[in-house]
């Protein structure tokens, strides 16, 4: 799987999360940037992410994710 | 993870056009209750019921009406982090027909809220309070081999969820709705832990016994989380990783599971549970097809993996009778064909008398399950449908929206497990008459059933067996006749109504001749369905002044019976003639013909519609034989002579 393709994906998990599908996943796209992306939402958004790409982060990596480009890297590192 | 549970798969698999659908409904104006709840009926996720959530919140506010929803106000009080539970719960509800309204105070303020007289929780008057409380919100210090340090711990923690109790039961009088406790997988010991008195998992057995013990007691209702958890598996259950980062007390992927039980419960609160389970029969009820593979061929066998897997259908729905669901069959089969198994293979289970209404034959499988529905008087929102062929599934489904109708995987082994997973029976509580139910709604069904098959009209009466008993006014039944006489508007032919001192009066003349008329069948006992008061109307005459009978006994008869009665009395008492009056109403249309039928001529007819009748008593002791068994209580001496 490319980046792109982890792009793709995201941007379909963002719109299932948030409920709104005008988001597109971008590299620095982050929490102040999409209404309604909060600590639980975020939440929310990782273990959705988890169960799509089947990964597992650990709470250290999901405590230090900023931007959408970070959550890419560690996916990458995984698939 | 076990799939089953962690999936819902009970449920369908949500549609590609479930998101458009949603959508959708911000367009539409009219009453969403079908629409939320038809959407609300597949396997969704946390996000996809946080979506549909979102469109409810959407449509309340704008001002769009809810119904058929019915409306029910929680409140959540919890030690954890439920902020993403809350718009699960409100989907979860939609799915069991309730539009639910969660009370959601700040984190961790579980006995403030309840204490407080003018708390957020009180003040907002919930229907229910939910302690969503796990066991970190316990006291639970250990007293490791100390039966009585353990023993006071559980007492401490019963004494804390009580004060909790009465706080709520206080300020807001809601219904309380606790939560057994799911163990920490972690063990001290090893296996020593159940045993060990003090330790974590046993002072938690004893909380759980303890309150299962007090919500019996004192009417509040259990949710078994400690059950939930089990059956998933307590490693499943408890994520440690996300209590740490966001207090979730268990796995985000269980929370539609629990959220769809906290909506039975809900539901079940309101009265909205499966009463009736139909049941379809080749490959459910057994293995194989009866018409195709005979009596030989089909499996119900011990012995057989096939079999038993079907076997375990039949024990559930037994079992399920036992504790009072109805149970009814729909098959695509030639009626006899069909009853074959139940009447003479040796394996089954369920036999015939279990089944309060069969309808094998090659009608729709919606049109039988709408006439199950009107057979036993029941809602079609009360039936569960239980069938192996996806294709009948889908068609009931379709047709029938309000029936409840399990997805089943392809292997039978599993069709019980499914069934009971997917909650369609949960009660709250045990009623005695709940026990008795199966067998009440079958004996009405038996009756309409009965009046379908038997051969003709007198074949059917025959089959009832009634007894039909007389008796002259007195002080037992005269409540009764006085509610009676002031209640029936249908078959009553005069509508005249008299005061219980009246009807005094009438018991003492003994110049007036009164009827108390009570029948019984095989089904058990109608109570009293008919009045009757003859005065003396001069000359050998007698009028008839109150004939009336309950509609409930219409078409049996008992009306015959009650002439032959008259007839014979006043005919021991020396009368000639009859007269009947029929005062027209707006509501006694029925008997318009009542004495024309019963062999009277009209005297007299006026513009009202009012008529006169007449029957000479002599010539009229040619009676057509009705079967039933009578019995005449009560009557002077003289008067009990039957008439030849």
């Amino acid at each position: 799987m490319d980046e792109s393709d982890i792009y793709a994906r995201l941007t379909e998990i963002f719109e299932d999360v948030f409920d709104d599908d005008s988001i597109t996943a971008t590299p620095a796209l982050s929490a102040k940037d999409v209404d309604g992306w909060d600590s639980l939402t975020h939440i929310r958004l990782i273990l959705t992410v988890e169960k799509a790409f089947k990964v597992k982060f650990s709470t250290s990596e999901i405590g230090k994710m900023e931007t959408v480009g970070d959550l890419v890297t560690l996916i990458k590192a995984r698939v | 993870m076990n799939s089953l549970y962690s999936e819902l798969q009970w449920l369908l698999p949500v549609p590609k056009d479930f998101s458009d659908r949603l959508k959708a409904l911000d367009n539409s104006s009219g009453p969403l209750g079908s629409e939320l709840r038809a959407l609300a009926q597949y396997g969704l996720s946390l996000n996809q019921l946080t979506k549909l959530a979102k469109a409810i919140a959407r449509a309340k506010s704008d001002g769009k009406s809810l119904d058929p929803l019915v409306p029910f106000r929680l409140a959540v009080l919890s030690n954890s982090t439920i902020d993403l539970m809350v718009p699960a719960l409100v989907a979860s509800a939609a799915r069991r027909g309730i539009a639910l309204e969660v009370i959601q105070p700040s984190y961790d303020q579980v006995a403030q809220e309840a204490l407080t007289p003018d708390s957020k929780v009180n003040s907002s008057r919930p229907d229910a309070v939910l302690f969503a409380l796990d066991y970190r919100a316990l006291p639970l210090k250990l007293s490791l081999g100390d039966s009585e340090g353990s023993a006071a711990t559980v007492e401490g923690v019963i004494g804390y969820l009580q004060a909790l109790r009465d706080g709520i039961k206080k300020h807001s009088n809601a219904v309380c709705i606790f939560q057994s406790f799911a163990p920490p997988v972690e063990t001290l010991f090893g296996s020593l832990d159940r045993a060990l008195p003090g330790s974590t998992r046993s002072l938690i057995d004893g909380i759980n016994r303890e309150l299962a013990e007090l919500v019996l007691r004192s009417g509040d209702v259990l949710l078994d989380v400690a059950g939930l958890a089990e059956t998933v598996g307590l490693a499943n259950w408890h994520d440690t990783q996300l209590w740490n980062l966001a207090k979730f007390s268990f796995s985000d992927e269980l929370i539609p599971l629990y959220c769809d039980h906290v909506a039975r419960v809900v539901a079940a609160l309101r009265g909205k549970s499966g009463k009736v389970l139909v049941l379809d029969l080749d490959n459910t009820v057994w293995g194989g097809i009866i018409g195709d593979d005979g009596l030989e061929g089909i499996k119900i066998a011990q012995g057989d993996a096939i079999g038993e897997a079907h076997l375990a259908v039949q024990r559930m729905a037994l079992d399920l009778r036992r504790r009072g669901i109805v149970l009814a069959v729909s098959s695509k089969n030639t009626d006899e064909v069909a009853r074959a198994p139940f009447e003479q293979h040796p394996e089954m289970l369920l036999k015939l008398d279990h089944i309060a209404v069969f309808q094998a034959n090659w009608n729709d499988k919606a049109t039988n399950i709408q006439a199950i529905a009107e057979e036993l008087s029941l809602g079609l929102d009360s039936i569960v449908f239980l069938d192996d062929n996806p294709v009948e599934r889908g068609l009931v489904r379709k047709l029938l929206p309000q029936v409840a109708v399990p997805e089943l995987p392809e292997d039978p082994s599993a069709y019980a497990r499914t069934l009971a997973a997917g909650g369609y029976f949960e009660a709250v509580t045990l009623a005695a008459e709940d026990l008795k139910r199966a067998s009440f709604y079958q004996d009405n069904a038996k009756r309409a059933s009965l009046q379908r098959q038997a051969g003709g009209v007198d074949a059917y009466l025959a089959s009832l067996e009634m007894t039909i008993t007389f008796q002259p006014f007195d002080g037992k039944g005269r409540a009764r006749i006085v509610q009676l006489i002031n209640k029936s508007n249908q078959y009553n032919l005069t509508t005249r109504r008299y005061t219980e001192p009246e009807i005094l009066e009438l018991e003492c003349d003994p110049t007036v001749f009164t009827l108390q008329v009570r029948l019984a069948d095989i089904f058990g006992d109608n109570g009293m369905i008919s009045v009757v008061i003859c005065r003396p109307a001069g000359n050998e005459k007698w009028e008839i002044d109150t004939w009336l009978m309950s509609c409930r006994v219409l078409g049996r008869k008992v009306e015959h019976m009650v002439l032959r009665k008259i007839v014979e009395h006043a005919h021991a008492a020396g009368v000639h003639k009859l007269i009947g009056t029929y005062r027209p109403t707006e509501r006694n249309k029925l008997v318009v013909d009542h004495y024309a039928k019963l062999g009277f001529n009209k005297v007299r007819e006026e513009e009202s519609g009012l008529t006169e009748w007449e029957l000479l008593i002599e010539g009229t002791t040619d009676w057509e034989g009705v079967p039933m068994e009578v019995v005449s209580t009560g009557f002077a001496i003289g008067a009990e002579a039957p008439v030849s």
